[in-house]
């Protein structure tokens, strides 16, 4: 890879084209009015991210954001909407609870914002404690049995909540009829 | 081969796409041959000898054709649907090794590549029905998002089974393990593990269901829904969807060949390389061919009671049983 020419600005214009694609992605799909059109910007911001997160040296990490977030995740949300609402939404006007809502949002999410930033750039970051792994098997099961056990087991329990939540909503819709 | 990273790179993404796009317009020759065959006619025959320049001048009639965009369609999801649909397909090829030489790519999560981009590849189909704004097109992408969910565990479940036995995901690495002779491609090597034949016929059936292909096109479905998600498609959009399909077919074909059948190791151990690749890859994807104009098309419901009541039971059980005998063995 060394003798490319140009290999640095290669590097820094496909790392624009990722931020760029994240951070677009976002905006599209907080911004459009279009609930397909905000899937579409989610999916797009998801595949940014694991541009980035390939950036870091974890492809597999990047692979797995590709295949859960995009794969599965937006393919499910846009069948719920293929089963809600297959047409234009129904323009609202501007009420005042939605500004309100939409000052708290904005209040909260520029706090979350600088508060993350202000970390990233000046917290101390420890080097971690081992060298991302190059992706085989075997170093990927056992930075998941050893050093991110817990994450591994929280994320079942989450699992286990969400699987536990849609059946007692069905249970619920069903009384319901 | 010690050409520059540029023009080795360069050269592969020119490849890929001459490949895709050769591979696809002489598939569809193949598809139309052998279904002639099938059905007892002769199939094309008026251009060229036996019909061999066809896909040329069926090219030429879907790029002549004008791109029409109907009034009332979300117009930049449209457009972009056939563009998305293509490029994961692409992207797919590029993790596959032919040979041991030939590769544009050999990295360690190889496997998963595969499965993120071929997943892409259903919301593609999805955005283009739902964009279509057509009925049919909208029950055809509900279809397919059914199945494809109801597919990519099965798939994914004998995957993990296989990944368990080689230990690594690295396809050229798998390759290396099933050298010798044929007893040691990993659907014979009953001796470690006896569910083999079992997995690969799960894999098999996963692949057609991922590929829309019959007896599982639902999607399509061209005698109830009549082009399903691609109705709404004229000319080369509609063109781009079918290069899609068989570059689809290619991949799951040369996958299941990588995993189950070998790769480029010959049967006899001896002269190894990309001619018995080709031949493999393509004896899959003639058996896929024979089974679409051999077997008629499912219903719906059975569709998916296959996936979730046989297909998901037994692919658990043979990740379970493989694991028990690993440990045991």
């Amino acid at each position: 890879m060394n003798d490319f020419p140009f290999a640095p600005l290669i590097l820094t214009v496909t790392f624009l084209v990722f931020a760029a694609a994240t951070a677009g992605g976002a905006l599209l799909a907080a911004l459009t009015t279009r609930i397909i059109r905000s899937v579409c910007g989610l999916s797009l911001c998801c595949v940014g991210l694991a541009g980035l997160y390939y950036f870091l040296n974890s492809p597999f990490l990047a692979l797995m954001e590709i295949l859960i977030y995009v794969g599965a995740v937006c393919v499910t949300i846009i069948f719920g909407i293929m089963l809600a609402e297959p047409d234009e939404p129904v323009p609202g006007g501007i009420s005042q609870s939605s500004v309100m809502w939409a000052t708290g949002a904005l209040a909260a999410a520029a706090v979350l914002f600088w508060g993350t930033a202000r970390l990233g750039i000046s917290g101390h970051w420890p080097k971690p404690p081992t060298t991302p792994g190059d992706g085989s098997v075997r170093a990927i099961g056992i930075s998941l049995l050893t050093t991110y056990s817990l994450a591994f087991e929280v994320i079942s329990v989450v699992l286990l909540v969400a699987i536990v939540g849609a059946l007692a909503l069905a249970r619920l819709g069903r009384h319901h009829e | 081969m010690n050409l520059p990273e540029p023009f080795r790179l360069l050269l592969f993404v020119l490849g890929t796409m001459a490949f895709v796009g050769a591979n696809a317009a002489y598939l569809v020759w193949v598809e139309r041959k052998g279904a002639a065959r099938f059905q007892r006619r002769p199939g094309p025959t008026e251009v060229g000898p036996a019909g061999l320049l066809q896909p040329i001048a069926d090219a030429l009639k879907l790029m002549s054709k004008q791109l029409i965009v109907p009034p009332g369609v979300d117009s930049i999801l449209f457009r972009l649907a056939p563009i998305l649909v293509m490029m994961p397909a692409m992207m797919c090829l590029a993790t596959i090794p032919f040979s041991e030489a030939l590769a544009a790519r050999n990295i360690n999560v190889a496997l998963v590549m595969v499965f993120a981009f071929s997943s892409i590849n259903v919301m593609a189909i999805m955005l283009g029905g739902w964009a279509s704004r057509n009925k049919y097109a909208i029950i055809s992408a509900a279809r397919i998002v059914s199945q494809n969910i109801a597919y990519e565990i099965p798939m994914m479940l004998v995957v993990i089974t296989l990944v368990m036995m080689t230990g690594t995901m690295n396809l050229r690495e798998i390759v290396d393990q099933q050298a010798g002779a044929i007893w040691h491609w990993n659907l014979f090597r009953l001796d470690e593990n006896p569910l083999m034949p079992v997995t690969f016929v799960i894999f098999y059936i996963c692949m057609l269901a991922e590929t829309n292909r019959a007896p599982f096109d639902m999607a399509e479905a061209e005698s109830e829904l009549v082009a399903g998600a691609f109705t709404e498609y004229a000319g080369m959009g509609f063109g781009v969807y079918f290069m899609a399909e068989y570059a689809n077919i290619v991949v799951g074909c040369a996958l299941a060949t990588l995993l189950f059948l070998g790769g480029w190791q010959s049967p006899i151990g001896v002269w190894s390389g990309i001619p018995w690749f080709l031949l493999k890859m393509y004896a899959l994807v003639f058996s896929v061919i024979w089974v679409r104009w051999t077997f008629p098309r499912t219903q719906f419901y059975s569709l998916l009671n296959l996936s979730w009541k046989i297909l998901i039971p037994v692919s658990l059980a043979t990740l379970v049983l493989t694991a028990i005998m690993m440990k045991i063995l």
